[in-house]
């Protein structure tokens, strides 16, 4: 992995964005985790008027999925659900080796060479897994 | 030492991760090829020599499990597919047709998923309840603890003889003594002591014993369960069907033969089975007290190491098995296992199948090294200095 991708990931996992608890009624609680590790996150999600007004997170996961998770978050807030859903498929399709555009993805284009561990692509994909059940419960 | 006889380590690895399962030496292979190769028929037929020589070997490693942990009889040996198969026939064949309403049933917080579920089902439906030892400061049992949780209503203690990821080794032969003085019976969990110590189930007089044959240099699929004869013999089947049973008519009349083959519905794992005697005898040359003895050098040897290195705080220190949990400081145990993987460096991080254990600890995952006595110092040494540089760790570790 090159130097700078490196950076990225490291600094959202030791500076995770959005990391805390929520109690508030305003915001919609999805668990996610990947069976076969211990990655465990939280996403405290808020929408109003199809717009995602704030993710907040918390749980115990790996450097990948809490940099992945922090990374999310700084892309989807202040998104209507339509644009969440272009970047998180955006995204998906860098993972899984598809065609993508790179200037969607911002800080997201450090994951780009995370499909040659396949293991490691679960932990990045874990909180998308978990906004798209959000957001297809939010739609329901 | 012994070394050579293992095919895996010609590989340029450290495996590290015995608790999980070990190494199987040339001997167990070979036995089992030779099984496949020169005899592969079924068992219990014994119409023709090879299927003789079948039921032979298969009976001979039931007599020197029996021999190995000095069981009375062959009887109170039953083959399962592993540990967890064991437990659960325990439960089911057993204490689900003994426990009533109010029954309680004793456990620890720190036991494998194995020695939990089971008996969460079995308290579900009998209306019997689950109650914890408390654990003292060092996440150990003591027998006084014990006492502090039994009462005229306990029926069954079940827990592991060495835990899984804190590794302590528990008082059993004191429990077990309390315990038939009130009436209980006592499981032991014995998947991580019976590799690495001499277990004498006679003179422990344990009533339920399980373990797997494939954490003993034994192959995959096979599991042990001793009990008492009596209880043995008490034993419900779960399985029906071939091979246990004498005669059966359309009236539905089921005779059943006699245990242990009674236990043993279909066909076993023959292969298993008769490579697991070369993995005895193999523990017998090299000593059970001379594998604990090493291990426990090795073990000396990584704490001693380990606590020279500020960020690495060892979550079970006191304990005094091959198992070592720690973690790195700030850093998710997963990410320093995979770290450790690009050194070829086999060790296991998470929460080990023993998922209450964050009650316990207060921290849910960790690194854990499993030692055997195949281990060397100089594996260690490998594994500690990769520890040794935090910065590396973080740099690596994407």
């Amino acid at each position: 992995m090159d130097e700078l991708k490196r950076e990225i990931i490291l600094e959202n996992f030791q500076n995770p964005y959005n990391k805390e608890e929520v109690k508030s009624e305003d915001y919609k609680l999805v668990n996610t985790r990947n069976p076969n590790c211990i990655d465990n996150i939280d996403l405290y999600i808020k929408i109003e008027d199809n717009i995602i007004k704030d993710i907040k997170f918390n749980g115990e996961a790996c450097a990948i999925s809490t940099s992945s998770t922090s990374i999310m978050i700084k892309n989807l807030i202040g998104k209507s659900i339509e644009d969440a859903k272009r970047y998180i498929q955006n995204f998906y399709n860098m993972c899984d080796e598809l065609e993508y555009d790179e200037d969607l993805l911002n800080e997201g284009i450090a994951f780009q060479d995370i499909y040659k561990q396949s293991n490691r692509k679960n932990c990045a994909l874990l909180p998308y897994r978990g906004i798209l059940k959000a957001l297809e419960d939010y739609e329901n | 030492m012994y070394r050579e006889d293992f095919p895996m380590l010609k590989q340029d690895i450290i495996y590290l991760d015995n608790g999980a399962t070990s190494l199987k030496p040339q001997c167990v292979i070979d036995k089992m090829v030779d099984y496949y190769e020169n005899y592969s028929a079924n068992a219990h037929r014994g119409d023709y020599d090879i299927s003789f020589k079948v039921d032979l070997e298969y009976e001979n490693t039931r007599e020197l499990v029996r021999d190995f942990i000095n069981a009375k009889r062959k009887e109170e040996i039953v083959f399962t597919s592993g540990a967890t198969d064991s437990i659960n026939l325990i439960v089911n064949g057993f204490f689900a047709n003994l426990l009533e309403r109010g029954d309680e049933i004793i456990l620890t917080k720190t036991e494998h998923a194995s020695n939990i579920m089971p008996w969460f089902r079995v308290a579900g439906n009998t209306g019997a309840i689950i109650k914890y030892i408390p654990l003292d400061e060092n996440s150990f049992v003591t027998l006084d603890n014990l006492k502090s949780v039994v009462t005229p209503n306990t029926k069954v203690i079940s827990i592991a003889h060495i835990t899984n990821v804190v590794g302590d080794v528990r008082p059993i032969k004191e429990i077990i003594k309390f315990a038939h003085e009130n009436n209980i019976f006592v499981v032991v969990d014995g998947a991580q002591s019976v590799p690495h110590m001499s277990i004498d189930v006679t003179d422990l007089d344990i009533d339920f014993l399980f373990f797997s044959a494939h954490k003993m240099l034994g192959p995959t699929g096979v599991g042990i369960l001793y009990a008492k004869y009596e209880l043995m013999n008490n034993i419900e089947p779960i399985n029906l069907g071939g091979g246990m049973n004498e005669s059966f008519d359309s009236t539905e009349k089921m005779i059943l033969k006699e245990i242990p083959t009674r236990l043993e519905a279909g066909t076993p794992n023959i292969a298993g089975v008769i490579g697991f005697s070369e993995a005895i005898k193999y523990l017998q040359k090299v000593g059970m007290d001379n594998i604990e003895k090493r291990e426990k050098e090795l073990r000396n040897y990584l704490i001693e190491k380990l606590l020279t290195i500020p960020h690495i705080d060892i979550l079970n220190l006191e304990s005094d098995s091959g198992i070592v949990a720690f973690n790195v400081e700030g850093i998710f145990s997963e990410d320093v296992s995979y770290y450790l993987n690009k050194y070829n460096v086999c060790v296991r991080a998470g929460n080990h199948c023993a998922k209450l254990t964050k009650d316990v600890f207060g921290i849910a995952n960790s690194l854990r090294v499993s030692l055997y006595f195949y281990n060397t110092e100089s594996e260690i040494d490998s594994l500690v200095e990769l520890l040794k540089n935090k910065d590396k760790i973080m740099k690596e570790m994407l």
